[in-house]
């Protein structure tokens, strides 16, 4: 829990004149449970795209598991895994399937392909399913699947763009369960986005809001209310203070649609 | 010096396969697809074909229109059915699939080919119902197994090559509608500026140099070879299969490089 596995410095992205992501700078300890705040637009997702290698960034620079993502992104790949906000497992194939294929791809030794799958859809409780077609599957099945998928190769960073988007709070509930086990067992930093307030309050060591693609503030939940001043404060508070003000600014019709049809899928 | 030489391409070739195998094992839950694609050769070949041949106007030479128009059937409908192929990725990426695939370490050239190769095999159930049908209608065919294996590769790189400018196509339209609109755009002029079903020697000046340009002449020459008794290539076997090839590694050059370019 010392060792930081996450840098970030400066990172910038721009899309035009509009620019997403400000000078971000992070750093996030290994074993870590980070989440990333912030209103519709603040450049949650872009962050992440940028981290995982799928966005370039205009500038600035972060490292994972100490390599660049901008000239080390393969190895990069190696060593994370990434659940996206949309669905990103295959309604047409088996959950097996689906789990046999990423094996493949992330070169597990043949020999220890089967038990890995075994053991992954053991560890998010979809072992009864597992032959069954994932269109079937309920939300939070779905997303529990998407995680065992991203983590067959034991990633040492997992991350989660909404993880829990569109679901209900019993599988929200067995979601949030099954990433806890992650971290406890194989030590899995995780480094999500929510919108979720309480969600970042039960389960993150530290939270960072995110406000026009800065951050506006970052600690533990206990010091960002403490950062209000006296008095009680909440963690709503927290974000109305930091990531409120201008109201319903951000997001795009892009982005707002993307985010509805997912969570019309997994709900 | 070899091994590393080496394992980048072995791993290069596995992945490749890795996704096409994904691909096909969609096409094993659901095989409606296949037979509805036959549909159309079937027609093409039955009225088309029947019409034109009864009418006599087409001078093919020495061969029967049925069985010049046979190859161009076949090729004909390995376009159609690759040229819409990109619309899946754009479904793909609609969802987080795209996103997801690119975020593993796959070589994107492995991503672009695999998922061309899943077309070709796609296309070989038409194969079948062109060569069924073209029986037949009395259509005289070569039955040697390596004219019938040189058949099995060129559909298979042919709807590969299209499919890889389908999906090029899509990296660049990137909504459904557009891609539509395009594929609609693209298809004819592919078709008719070829040599499917009438030979280039009849065509006006300005359309020989287009057809000659056009890869699927060479697809469909080199099917003539192959399908038919005593087919002959007009334009060289030889280089009929350098054309396709070369083509083909340019496309999947060219998607590689804008195919990561859907998760933005």
């Amino acid at each position: 829990m010392s060792e930081p596995v996450l840098e970030i410095k400066a990172l910038t992205r721009r899309f035009g004149k509009f620019v997403a992501v400000d000078a971000l700078t992070l750093s996030v300890k290994a074993g870590e449970v980070f989440g990333l705040l912030g209103s519709n637009g603040a450049g949650k997702t872009t962050t992440i795209k940028m981290l995982v290698t799928l966005l370039p960034p205009s500038s600035g620079e972060a490292s994972v598991a100490g390599f660049s993502i901008t000239s080390q992104a393969v190895d990069v790949r190696r060593t994370i895994g990434y659940v996206p906000q949309a669905v990103s497992v295959d309604g047409s194939l088996t959950g097996y399937e689906n789990l046999l294929i990423f094996a493949k791809l992330y070169d597990l030794p043949r020999r220890e392909q089967q038990a890995r799958i075994r053991e992954a859809l053991e560890f998010m409780g979809l072992s009864a399913d597992a032959g069954r077609m994932v269109s079937q599957y309920s939300g939070g099945m779905v997303r529990r699947l998407e995680i065992a998928q991203s983590t067959l190769h034991r990633p040492q960073v997992l991350f989660l763009d909404e993880p829990t988007v569109g679901l209900d709070p019993i599988a929200r509930d067995a979601v949030w369960k099954h990433l806890a086990d992650l971290r406890t067992n194989y030590g899995t930093t995780l480094f999500f986005t929510t919108h979720y307030l309480e969600e970042a309050e039960s389960y993150c060591d530290r939270i960072a809001v995110m406000h026009l693609g800065k951050v506006a503030a970052l600690g533990t939940t206990k010091e960002l209310e403490d950062s209000l001043g006296e008095g009680e404060h909440t963690l709503n508070d927290v974000f109305m203070h930091y990531a409120g003000g201008i109201l319903d600014s951000g997001g795009s019709f892009r982005n707002v649609s993307y985010e509805r049809a997912t969570a019309q899928r997994l709900g | 010096m070899t091994a590393t030489l080496i394992h980048p391409l072995t791993g290069f070739i596995e992945k490749t396969f890795v996704i096409t195998e994904f691909e096909l094992r969609k096409l094993r839950h659901d095989f409606t697809e296949l037979i509805t694609r036959a549909l159309q050769p079937a027609l093409w070949l039955v009225i088309f074909g029947q019409v034109f041949s009864r009418n006599g106007a087409m001078h093919t030479g020495n061969i029967p229109y049925l069985d010049f128009i046979a190859p161009g059937i076949l090729a004909q409908s390995v376009l159609f059915v690759a040229i819409f192929y990109g619309i899946n990725v754009i479904w793909e990426r609609d969802l987080g699939i795209v996103q997801r695939f690119l975020a593993s370490p796959t070589p994107r050239a492995a991503l672009v080919l695999g998922k061309g190769f899943s077309a070709g095999i796609r296309t070989l159930s038409q194969a079948v119902i062109v060569y069924v049908i073209s029986l037949l209608l009395g259509v005289k065919l070569n039955w040697s197994p390596l004219a019938l294996l040189n058949v099995l590769v060129i559909i298979v790189l042919g709807a590969t090559l299209f499919s890889t400018f389908s999906l090029i196509v899509a990296c660049i339209v990137k909504t459904r509608e557009r891609f539509m609109g395009v594929g609609q755009v693209l298809t004819m002029p592919l078709f008719f500026a070829s040599n499917a079903i009438y030979p280039i020697a009849i065509m006006p000046d300005w359309l020989k140099t287009i057809a000659h340009l056009n890869p699927l002449s060479y697809v469909v020459d080199a099917l003539r070879a192959f399908m038919l008794a005593g087919g002959t290539s007009a334009l060289g076997v030889g280089r009929d299969y350098a054309v396709i090839l070369l083509t083909t590694a340019i496309l999947v050059f060219i998607g590689a490089r804008l195919y990561p370019h859907l998760a933005w």
